[in-house]
């Protein structure tokens, strides 16, 4: 059953990438996508995929400041361009006030679309700092979750929000306990 | 069950703790919470080893036929190929059952829907493996396929196994407790209903995936993104003939589970095989479309309902019968067949009640366990018709349901034993919430208010196979700085089981849950737990880790006893301390707790471990329904429906769910809001269906025409948590994760009634339905046929009210059904 044979040949190319602030160089197959090239040459692997067919949403990152499917864009299209990943949006040791929130709130459920939603919040936040219920579905309808039915996660956009300009802000009561009256 | 349960269980009251605690029922962090918003939470996908070789799975494209060859001879030559398999190389059968072993890893001789996996091969790269799989030549000679519960029930096909009931029946069941005729006889108005539940999936965000490595002493470990560990372990024993001792399984967290991940796959024996054979790592990620194949998800149903009510609507009698579409394989579909009649009868009293249930084999992917496994259907059914019952008897039906709960610590016609029983306070709470009383039947034609209840278990009461041993252990090592580590073989798919671990025995041993390190779902590294399904986790594991912490306590208690030289009845754990409750500035840290302990005992590791209470019932397949306790959920749904296009709008939801006790109340509320989303999705749009005509094939393995709901559907929704604590549960824990999914399928249908006046008596509820409804003379849209099935005579058990004792009569005819509840398999039969 078992036979060895020749490594496939690719022709590698060599690009730089800027990604999460740093500078990056991987010599990859030019059909690789961005997904892959974070996940797979550059060891990012907080990216996720739930399709690799632009559907879910899960493999969001930010390209020039932008949400983008990194499923669906080339690696070779991204060189030089400044890239956001999860990884990327802590500041040091200090996580991001949404990834605080959406710990705080049990937003991330099973974590799985997680990294693509808060990339997609940051760029919703950082264009309009406190965005109604109606502006954050609109901002994440791209992005599916199984898990919570998305309440926790605009709850946790709304916390967020609240905590960049309070860091003192807290959640509310109904948020954490239900409804009690 | 072997031995005293007293002596090696944890579990039981414990009253006034309640009233003092710490971290149970605070809304503390998940533990995992920051790794998963950091990205740093390894799932199996993410697992990168030297050497790792790829793996992909050549799958049927056709939906019954016998293999005749299989031609390697162009694959091989691929270049970067190291191995392929095919059926020859794993003949031996697996099956989550020990009554359904009829799954190969590859199809060694015959494939059963498309998408059976039939060849495996491991290359250099992901390219090279998918070259090589496409270069994979099968010739098949055709079988009749059947796709239908219809066609298969009544033998239009080839058989797709040798083995089963009748045909292409898997599993007929037939259970009457009491006498339904005498009820019938004895009711003033008799309600006769068919439903039809569609088949939907779990649609986890994360793909499986398996990662299979061989150590240079021969040993093999297997990493997936599986729900239960415990079962994997046990099937690559077996199919790879390795003794267990040698296989290690690591279940890693899983990105969405929602039962889906529960059986053991084809796809882990493939990689664990491909590794044996290569010496090297092996890694597999299924594509969203292969998940799709992979399924195991909801049965679809067709359901008949006979019910007879006495004039103050008290049911005197339920005749329930049940066709289940399982699919091309059993999985748990023998328990599934029992769940669709189980949990009827816990939430109303039903005087007389007959079960009869038959699912069957078609050639499309296997169903299985999805969220509130076999019982949202029949809920569906159920809720409904009693809508349809209380309009005929001019009652709210809110004003029904409550002047009808089974009391608490009650035995039903079933033998089930109801503990705590929450569900009025939650009908209670929805309708005051939503105005329900003041607004059913009364808003302007196009909106509708729609209640439904439900139930469901806390856990199994009896396991998956024959076992007298507990169902979950928990193992502490106490660090001589104060750090604690537990032991738990669950596995945390997104539920927040890790952190009800932390939480329950941060409270017992009154530390910080920070200072406590979870290591989970490893079977060479931890104790057994069966796995995260049957909503099971909290209250089992709970109980476990309650006694291995009392267990710690104790050690320390003393050997702080003794140096402080007071009573060790008198000694306290609270805020990382140990202290003289008579004197609360007398004690220790925690820290020096642990030392001197360990001074005195040696190294301080504890165990605790849960065995359910036995089942009341002893009749065959009463093993399919007990648990230590069940939860109650009510919902309320508002909605608008326009009768132009038939769009349904759902603007609300209520739902007050009884979870006994909060261990993380805000974990809980996302658990109701994440249960509802998916009854959403059930309700209104989600389907897992095939085309008949086209081979078998999914009309829409993609998750942009899967319709899911998305933010932009999801309405607002207004949670109510009832804390009605139950005796078995730890703390007065009951679940949460599954059961408040089960009310919003009908409460939809009887809101859309209440809106346009039509029955949809079938799920999804989609506008092309509203509409054939609002045009048909009936005003109603739903299954009008059933097929046609010889039942065997069914296992008569006396009621409780009969003066019943959980065992069935010895029939006139037939065979003797006094045996033992279940087989030695530990499956009722």
């Amino acid at each position: 059953m078992t036979q060895q044979a020749p490594t496939s040949v690719r022709e590698s190319v060599h690009l730089r990438f800027r990604v999460n602030g740093e500078p990056r160089e991987a010599a990859i197959a030019p059909h690789k996508t961005l997904l892959e090239v974070l996940r797979e040459d550059l060891g990012l692997t907080g990216t996720k995929h739930g399709c690799e067919l632009g559907e879910c949403g899960t493999c969001t990152v930010l390209l020039d400041g932008r949400p983008q499917l990194s499923c669906l864009v080339l690696a070779v299209e991204c060189e030089d361009r400044p890239i956001v990943t999860v990884e990327g949006l802590a500041d040091g040791p200090t996580p991001h006030p949404l990834q605080t929130a959406f710990a705080d709130l049990g937003a991330a459920q099973c974590g799985y679309c997680t990294p693509g939603i808060l990339c997609a919040a940051k760029e919703l936040l950082e264009r309009n700092p406190e965005p109604s219920r109606e502006v954050i579905r609109e901002a994440l309808s791209g992005n599916l979750c199984r898990c919570t039915g998305y309440i926790k996660i605009f709850e946790a956009v709304e916390l967020a929000a609240r905590r960049m300009k309070d860091p003192a802000a807290q959640p509310d009561e109904e948020t954490l306990h239900g409804r009690r009256s | 069950m072997a031995g005293d349960p007293e002596q090696k269980n944890a579990g039981g009251q414990r009253p006034g703790r309640a009233a003092g605690l710490k971290v149970v029922g605070t809304p503390v962090r998940k533990v995992d919470g920051l790794a998963k918003c950091a990205g740093q939470t390894k799932f199996a996908d993410d697992i990168v080893l030297p050497r790792m070789l790829f793996c992909k799975i050549h799958r049927a494209h056709v939906p019954h036929a016998r293999i005749r060859s299989i031609d390697l001879s162009r694959a091989r030559a691929v270049p970067g190929v190291v191995a392929i398999l095919t059926g020859q190389d794993l003949p031996i059968p697996f099956g989550i059952l020990p009554v359904s072993q009829d799954e190969h890893a590859l199809c060694p001789d015959k494939v059963r829907f498309v998408g059976d996996p039939v060849a495996a091969v491991a290359a250099l790269d992901e390219d090279a493996a998918f070259d090589a799989m496409n270069a994979i030549q099968v010739e098949y000679e055709p079988l009749a396929p059947v796709f239908s519960i219809h066609d298969a029930i009544e033998g239009r096909a080839d058989r797709l196994h040798d083995y089963g009931d009748e045909g292409n029946i898997h599993k007929k069941v037939a259970m009457e407790f009491g006498d339904v005729e005498r009820g019938f006889s004895q009711s003033d108005a008799i309600f006769e209903d068919t439903f039809y539940y569609e088949g939907s999936t779990h649609l986890p965000m994360e793909q499986h995936a398996a990662v299979a490595q061989i150590d240079p002493d021969g040993k093999l470990t297997v990493w997936s993104s599986t729900q239960t560990p415990h079962y994997v372990h046990r099937a690559l024993s077996k199919v790879l003939e390795m003794p267990p001792a040698r296989v290690r399984v690591i279940a890693c967290p899983n990105g969405g589970g929602f039962g889906g991940k529960s059986d053991p796959f084809n796809h882990e024996i493939v990689v664990a095989k491909l590794a044996l054979l290569t010496g090297r790592p092996v890694k597999v990620t299924l594509t969203r479309e292969e998940v799709f194949y992979c399924h195991r998800g909801r049965h679809p149903v067709l359901m008949h309902v006979k019910t007879g009510v006495a004039k103050d609507g008290s049911i005197a009698a339920m005749h329930f019968r049940s066709f289940l579409d399982g699919g091309a394989y059993g999985s748990y579909g023998v328990a599934s067949t029992y769940y669709t009649g189980a949990l009827q009868t816990v939430t109303y009293p039903i005087a007389n009640y007959k079960f009869e249930g038959a699912r069957c084999f078609t050639n499309k992917p296997p169903c299985g366990p999805k969220r509130g496994h076999g019982t949202p259907q029949p809920r569906f059914a159920l809720e409904v018709q009693i809508d349809k019952i209380a309009a005929r008897l001019g009652v709210n039906p809110a004003d029904f349901r409550l002047k009808h709960l089974v009391p608490p610590g009650s035995l039903t016609a079933n033998y089930l034993k109801v503990g705590s029983m929450g569900l009025g306070r939650c009908i209670e709470k929805v309708v005051a919430s939503s105005g329900f009383r003041e607004r059913h039947g009364r808003l302007p034609k196009g909106q509708g208010i729609g209640l439904a209840c439900s139930s469901y278990i806390c856990g199994a009461g009896l396991p998956i196979y024959w076992n007298n041993m507990p169902h979950t252990g928990v193992q502490l090592k106490l660090d001589r700085g104060g750090g604690v580590a537990v032991f738990c073989g669950e596995i945390d798919i997104g539920q927040g089981s890790d952190t009800v671990l932390a939480q329950v025995v941060a409270e017992v041993l009154g530390i910080d849950p920070l200072d406590i390190r979870i290591v989970f779902g490893d079977t060479d590294l931890t104790p057994v737990d069966l796995g995260s399904y049957s909503s099971r986790v909290t209250l089992m594991m709970g109980h476990a880790a309650i006694q291995a912490a009392e267990r710690a306590r104790e050690l320390l208690a003393k050997a702080v006893a003794a140096k402080l030289e007071v009573p060790v009845e008198g000694i306290a754990a609270a805020s990382s301390r140990l202290f003289d409750v008579s004197d609360p500035s007398k004690g220790v840290g925690f820290a020096e707790a642990v030392q001197l302990a360990e001074a005195r005992f040696g190294t301080i590791g504890t165990v605790g471990s849960y065995t359910p209470p036995p089942s009341a019932g002893r009749y065959r397949g009463a093993g399919v329904g007990p648990s230590p306790a069940y939860s109650y959920s009510a919902a309320v749904v508002e909605l608008s429906v326009d009768e132009e296009s038939g769009w349904i709008r759902v603007d609300r939801v209520h739902i007050a769910h009884d979870v006994g006790q909060c261990i993380n109340p805000v974990l809980v509320v996302g658990q109701v809001e994440g249960s509802v989303y998916m009854g959403l999705g059930e309700a209104l749009m989600e389907e897992q269906v095939f085309r008949a005509n086209r081979s078998g094939v999914h009309k829409m393995p993609s998750l942009l025409e899967y319709k899911s709901p998305t933010t932009m559907e999801m309405p607002e929704v207004v949670t109510h948590l009832i804390e009605e604590p139950d005796p078995n549960g730890p703390f007065g824990a009951k679940e949460v994760g599954q059961g408040p999914l089960l009310p919003i399928p009908p409460a939809v249908a009887n809101a859309v009634f209440d809106a346009v006046g039509v029955r949809i008596d079938e799920v999804p509820i989609t506008p092309d339905k509203v509409l054939k409804a609002l045009e048909s003379p009936h005003r109603r849209y739903g299954p009008k046929h059933l097929p046609v099935v010889s039942w065997p005579d069914p296992i008569r058990v006396p009621t409780p009210w009969e003066g019943g004792t959980g065992r069935a009569l010895e029939p006139g005819s037939a065979r003797a059904t006094t045996g033992p509840a279940l087989t030695k398999e530990g499956t009722p039969r």
